[in-house]
């Protein structure tokens, strides 16, 4: 075809036909060879609050310095899922991966590792276990044993450089379908594949498509929901930060399978650079013509617009994300219909998670047989996940499905902080429930989560350990719960408040025999009554607390007792006189002077007066320990604090 | 403070004709007002030919837009479940004795106004604090008195 790029023109270069981008490919592809040395600097936001812009910018400025800018390029990548380790920087040919640098950090490494080809040892990761430096990101025991699929580019390209995305085979699952399959075979290739949404319910991507793919209509929308309401993960964002073009693509195949010429991304508020990023890459892909009228000469349209929520967890529901759109307020709808049918302006609509669209250009580049081969039997594909709260290696983690609770928890995530005892793992969110160590064993999966009263949800995997009371739990989802109900329907505003209300007594030392009791049927009246899906699920972190944690709801309410010395009220500070040393310290540091004692005279707390915010714990010496912390009824306890 | 209509109505005219703007429209005149003031809403209502009640009551059902003056400086104390288990609560009192104000409160000179957030997305590495724009990771009692009591303004300009 006679048809040439070279790579100063790229800007300009327009894709018109499968044959150009497979054109444009080889020849970045060979441009990158010649590249000798690459730093990539991980800017999620992520490590961007941990310094890294600076870390980049210190590395392009001593490399110019050094009059190196062809031989060593600085690039900029999207999260590693090591957040919490950043800012992250991997440096090449070799891929060493270097934690928590800094910029002062940047002329050793521009001088040992980028000149010498030596390693900066101090800036390895160490696994705690077997006191081993890890070279390379696969060496840690946290990427072990993730299957990373989805989370495959992100941390490894630029995430706003369609260059960077065509390089590790971007677009090639479209053109593939433009060029060889018709709609209907893409939809049976996704229904093959096992495919399940990951926003939540787990619905069958491809019979959700084929509902729309049957509705004729002049107008379809194709919405990527990257609401990502469930507050602790953070999958959606890191994904449409570090391989938005991924999340691009996928809206295309899916566009082109049921019909649509119109995509909507709707993109959380707080999430600012994936607004930057999505809309940086349709610019661009826009530019290419990969977006807009007769895509690479084959008569598909499609554009894409990004729009952005406006702070309503309820939002994430689909019925309420398209009214949103629509410029209303967002309350759910009954269903049916389903938006599928009759979605955003009343045209059929198919409404997708952000991690489920992500999946799309991996099933139809390897096929559904690869895909249906990772998982289990009835769970396929991966899954990621949120790992939070107080476990070693927080971050997301990509693990097939099956992988045990536990695998997740201790092998990749390095078991619990600081040497505490494991308590439960909260998983799904609001909507989701409380699994207890005897249950760690569970493979993650729709229906197993399902059966232990908890869900996979959106992913979000909170790890309790002693410390965490699980009353306290319960209460804070039901505080959500209760302000995020949109009100329309009465068990869901009322019940949520009533038993809110019930949580805030039993944590604040006014709970009453009977409050289980209460509380189990008013869950049931809220999930009874309940018109969408946050009425139908936001008592399970109710009910599966008190189904494993019984005995702790019943210490608060019976001997007002919190084991975990978490509820301020059934708590206190105590200063054991036979080790006071009178050194004064937290007489000076309590905040409302309920420390009483002089010099040579042992200390004592004015229980009327405390506060109970632990700080004289904090200050009294390790070596004299002097102040406790004790719970169970006392006396003077007052009524302080929740 | 007076609205400026002027500036207004060139944010209006650049949605003239798209559907379903309302929401955006409001984003757009809360990013130049700093908050929505009620004139605003009226001539909003009156562009889209809606009714007044309805554009009010979408502006009150987000909780990101702001019907009254807020302060130069929006701090968000994350209270997602992340930021949670790790003290988030601790951190947005400590916020609250500091600026001598209540969450969703401003200060009575307009510096500060203080907001409690479901989640900003950087659990890894709670407990999170947002000034402005400006994620603060990690945090402590201590280190929010810290950021808090040092005067911001300040501190833009040495950074
Ligand atoms: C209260 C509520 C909140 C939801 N929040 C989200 C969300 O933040 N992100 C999401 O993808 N799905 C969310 N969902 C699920 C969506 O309604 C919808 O099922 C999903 O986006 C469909 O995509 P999927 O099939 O790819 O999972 C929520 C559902 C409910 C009931
Ligand atoms: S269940 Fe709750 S959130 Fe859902 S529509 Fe009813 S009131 Fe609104
Ligand atoms: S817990 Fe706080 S308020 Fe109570 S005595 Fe100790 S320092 Fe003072
Ligand atoms: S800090 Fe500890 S040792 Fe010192 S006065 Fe207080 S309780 Fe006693
Ligand atoms: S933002 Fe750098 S690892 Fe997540
Ligand atoms: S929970 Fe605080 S940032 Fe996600």
């Amino acid at each position: 075809m006679g048809k040439s790029v070279s790579i100063q023109s790229i800007e300009a270069y327009k894709i018109d036909s499968a044959e150009s981008l497979v054109l444009l490919r080889e020849t970045l592809l060979a441009d990158q060879n010649k590249t000798v040395k690459l730093v990539n600097v991980c800017c999620g936001s992520g490590c961007m609050s941990s310094g890294s812009e600076q870390v980049r910018e210190a590395f392009i400025s001593g490399i110019k310095g050094l009059e190196l800018e062809d031989e060593i390029k600085v690039k900029k990548t999207g999260c590693h899922g090591f957040c919490e380790r950043g800012p992250i920087v991997v440096v090449g040919p070799e891929n060493i991966f270097y934690q928590h640098v800094t910029k002062e950090d940047v002329p050793e490494i521009i001088s040992e590792t980028l000149l010498e080809d030596r390693v900066v040892k101090r800036l390895l990761y160490e696994d705690p276990v077997t006191g081993q430096k890890c070279f390379h990101e696969n060496d840690i025991p946290f990427y072990k044993k993730q299957k990373r699929i989805v989370l495959k580019n992100c941390g490894n390209i630029d995430p706003t450089s369609i260059e960077d995305y065509i390089k590790v085979d971007g677009f090639q699952a479209f053109a593939k379908i433009l060029s060889q399959m018709a709609p209907e075979g893409v939809i049976e290739e996704i229904k093959l594949s096992g495919l399940r949404g990951r926003g939540g319910a787990g619905f069958p991507t491809g019979i959700k498509w084929e509902t729309a793919r049957n509705v004729s209509s002049e107008e379809k929308y194709i919405i990527c929901n990257g609401d990502e309401g469930d507050p602790g993960a953070f999958m959606d964002r890191s994904v449409m930060e570090g391989d938005p073009y991924s999340v691009i693509e996928g809206m295309m195949i899916a566009g082109y399978a049921i019909g649509a010429s119109q995509g909507i991304i709707y993109v959380r508020a707080e999430y600012p650079l994936a607004v930057h990023h999505l809309s940086t890459a349709i610019a661009r892909a826009t530019d290419m013509g990969l977006l807009g009228h007769n895509i690479m000469g084959r008569g598909f349209d499609f554009v894409i617009k990004v729009v952005k929520g406006a702070g309503a967890f309820v939002c994430g529901e689909e019925t309420a994300l398209i009214a949103s759109i629509e410029g209303k307020s967002g309350r759910p709808k009954p269903k049916p219909p389903f938006p599928a049918i009759q979605g955003l302006w009343g045209k059929p609509t198919v409404i997708n998670n952000v991690e489920t669209l992500a999946n799309v250009s991996r099933i139809i580049l390897n096929g559904h047989e690869w895909y249906s081969q990772i998982g289990t039997a009835t769970d396929k594909g991966t899954k990621i996940f949120s790992l939070v709260g107080k476990v070693r290696n927080v971050g997301l983690v990509e693990v097939e499905m099956g992988t045990t609770l536990r695998e997740i928890i201790f092998d990749i995530g390095g078991g619990i902080q600081g040497g505490k005892d494991f308590k439960a793992v909260q998983t799904g969110g609001p909507s989701g429930g409380c699994i207890p160590e005897e249950l760690l064993d569970l493979p993650v999966g729709y229906e197993s989560l399902a059966k232990a009263g908890s869900i996979i949800g959106s992913g979000g995997m909170l790890v309790m350990d002693e410390d965490t009371c699980i009353v306290n739990i319960a209460r804070y989802f039901l505080d959500f719960a209760r302000n995020e109900s949109c009100g329309q329907c009465t068990p869901c505003r009322l019940g949520t408040k009533q038993m809110f209300n019930i949580l805030q007594d039993i944590t604040r030392g006014k709970g009453r025999p009977g409050d289980i009791e209460i509380l189990l049927e008013l869950s049931d009246a809220v999930k009874q009554g309940s018109l969408c899906g946050l009425g139908m699920t936001v008592p399970n972190p109710v009910l599966s607390t008190i189904r494993y944690f019984r005995k702790e709801y019943e210490e608060h309410i019976l001997e007002g007792r919190c084991r975990a010395l978490v509820c301020r009220a059934l708590i206190f500070y105590r200063i054991k006189d036979y080790r006071c040393k009178a050194c004064m310290k937290c007489l000076h540091a309590c905040p409302v002077d309920a420390i009483v004692g002089a010099k040579w005279q042992v200390h004592e707390i004015d229980q009327s007066k405390c506060i109970k915010c632990g700080t004289c714990m904090e200050v009294c010496p390790k070596r004299f320990n002097a102040v406790e912390c004790v719970t169970g009824k006392i006396e003077n306890s007052g009524d302080k604090g929740e | 403070m007076d609205m400026n209509t002027e500036k207004l109505n060139k944010i209006l005219a650049v949605f003239q004709g798209e559907r379903g703007g309302l929401i955006s429209i409001l984003q757009r005149v809360q990013e130049e007002f700093g908050y929505l003031p009620e004139p605003a809403l009226s001539l909003i209502a009156d562009f889209l030919h809606l009714p007044q009640s309805q554009v009010f009551s979408v502006a009150t059902f987000y909780d990101n837009f702001y019907l009254t003056r807020r302060g130069d400086h929006l701090i968000s104390v994350c209270q997602g479940t992340a930021c949670h288990v790790l003290g988030a609560r601790d951190i947005l009192e400590t916020a609250e004795n500091c600026l001598e104000i209540k969450t969703g409160q401003t200060t009575p000179d307009y510096k500060y106004s203080l907001e409690r957030v479901a989640c900003l997305g950087s659990c890894a590495l709670a407990p999170v604090v947002l000034v402005d724009n400006e994620v603060h990771s990690k945090m402590t009692p201590r280190k929010v008195k810290q950021l808090l009591t040092e005067d911001i303004d300040d501190r833009k300009i040495q950074a």
